[in-house]
């Protein structure tokens, strides 16, 4: 039997009957979950820094104190006080949507490192023949000079994973997503 | 590289096993320049290769109060039966390792019998049916099994090229056990005419694990008087050989 994985095709320009219009997960911490609050808004732009109306966004992350869990939402079930990790949205006309969620808290990372606050971000769109992954880290984290996937990466181009904090919001981030060109998103090879 | 990770202060000691790398050739590239939205949003630089940490090989777990009781039957999900060829699409879900990926979310999305999304943005000049949304949900059984009823798709026209046309095709999305194993793909049906024209069922380039996209007609599980069937296998990524460290 062969067992090579089943190739990726684009999830195209119709995935919101699929996965949100009954499938979003805007919130991925309860009101009851412990630790500091955050509402995190995506944009993602195109190679003409045109923003992208048709992405999708998943979420993955670690709770404040760094455990991933087996989470029970999806959907509709949404309850307070419940922390289930995940996250999904599409992007609007602007090429934006946004998450509450907890900062995450620093995860194990390979030998003796520690990771700093990090989500785990995918992007699939119309044009993406397969899912872009990335990380958005926070800007301003002491972690962040410690963190050893950051430093896997080019100096000029950390930037790139770093949320910025929101003039207009406390408690507010933005990270920006360009899936190519100038200022170009650092993306893995997961 | 180690994969096992330090015990931190009163943290549970964790050991990461990573999973296995696409073999070249058997994923698409981002551009494809034949599929002419890649040329604006593939990315330009490298990809940076990340060793997989606790952040890669975790992932979300459905449960089935996340599923309602007519979302793996296409047909029953209004007060009438959509118009078109009834079919059962059924199929297993497996790791590299031909284990079953047990208790895992599918959900799937297409057009109806005619061609046309139940999208406002679709405005092919197709009817819509109103009792067909195109839309199902379902977890994986004990031994990997998935099973949907629906209508067979009609092709439809999408502008990327002269009279482009998209072979009837499903839209599907699995998760598996990780953030890596996340797979959104597409099934199609054998012997469609249009697969040679369609550059993003060409854009796979090794054309053996490009059929693997392509469902095969299954006698056995067709429902006699009732629907014709189609069996779809989906294999998601295996994970390398535990590693035993102290
Ligand atoms: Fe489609």
């Amino acid at each position: 039997m062969d067992l090579t994985p089943t190739p990726s095709q684009t999830v195209g320009p119709y995935l919101h009957l699929g996965l949100t219009d009954t499938g979003s997960v805007p919130c991925i911490a309860g009101k009851g979950v412990k630790g500091e609050r955050v509402w995190l808004t995506f944009r993602v732009l195109d190679g003409d820094s045109v923003p992208v109306p048709d992405a999708m966004i998943e979420l993955w992350q670690a709770d404040s104190e760094g455990n991933y869990k087996g989470t029970e939402g999806h959907g509709n079930s949404t309850v307070d006080g419940s922390f289930r990790g995940f996250g999904r949205m599409p992007t609007a006309e602007d090429g934006s949507c946004s998450f509450e969620t907890v900062k995450p808290g620093p995860v194990p990372g390979p030998g003796d490192t520690i990771q700093a606050p990090h989500i785990n971000v995918s992007i699939m769109a119309r044009g993406l023949l397969k899912r872009l992954s990335t990380r958005a880290y926070f800007a301003g984290e002491p972690g962040n000079a410690s963190d050893p996937v950051l430093a896997l990466i080019p100096e000029n181009r950390r930037p790139t994973l770093l949320a910025q904090p929101d003039p207009t919001r406390a408690g507010g981030w933005i990270f920006e997503v360009r899936l190519c060109g100038e200022g170009e998103t650092v993306f893995f090879d997961v | 590289m180690s994969s096992s990770l330090q015990n931190k202060g009163n943290r549970l000691p964790a050991s990461v096993v990573p999973f296995r790398r696409h073999e070249p050739g058997t994923q698409p590239e981002y551009l494809y320049p034949a599929y002419r939205a890649t040329r604006r949003r593939a990315p330009s630089q490298p990809l940076i290769f990340l060793p997989h940490t606790l952040s890669e090989v975790t992932g979300p777990i459905f449960v089935h109060s996340d599923i309602h009781p007519n979302d793996n039957d296409l047909t029953v999900q209004h007060p009438g039966e959509p118009l078109g060829e009834r079919i059962v699409v059924s199929g297993r879900v497996m790791d590299g390792d031909g284990r079953p990926v047990s208790n895992s979310l599918v959900e799937i999305w297409q057009a109806n019998a005619a061609g046309r999304y139940a999208h406002a943005k679709d405005n092919h000049a197709a009817p819509l049916d109103p009792n067909f949304t195109g839309t199902g949900r379902t977890l994986t059984d004990a031994n990997g099994f998935y099973r949907f009823v629906t209508i067979k798709p009609g092709a439809y026209p999408w502008r990327n090229h002269e009279n482009a046309w998209r072979p009837a095709h499903i839209h599907f999305s699995l998760f598996g056990p990780a953030f890596v194993t996340r797979l959104v793909t597409q099934m199609y049906f054998p012997g469609d005419p249009l697969f040679a024209y369609d550059p993003i069922l060409q854009s796979v380039p090794d054309e053996r694990t490009r059929q693997r996209l392509i469902s095969k007609f299954d006698l056995e599980t067709t429902k006699p008087e009732w629907a014709l069937s189609y069996r779809f296998n989906i294999v998601l990524r295996g994970r390398e050989a535990t590693l035993f460290e102290g």
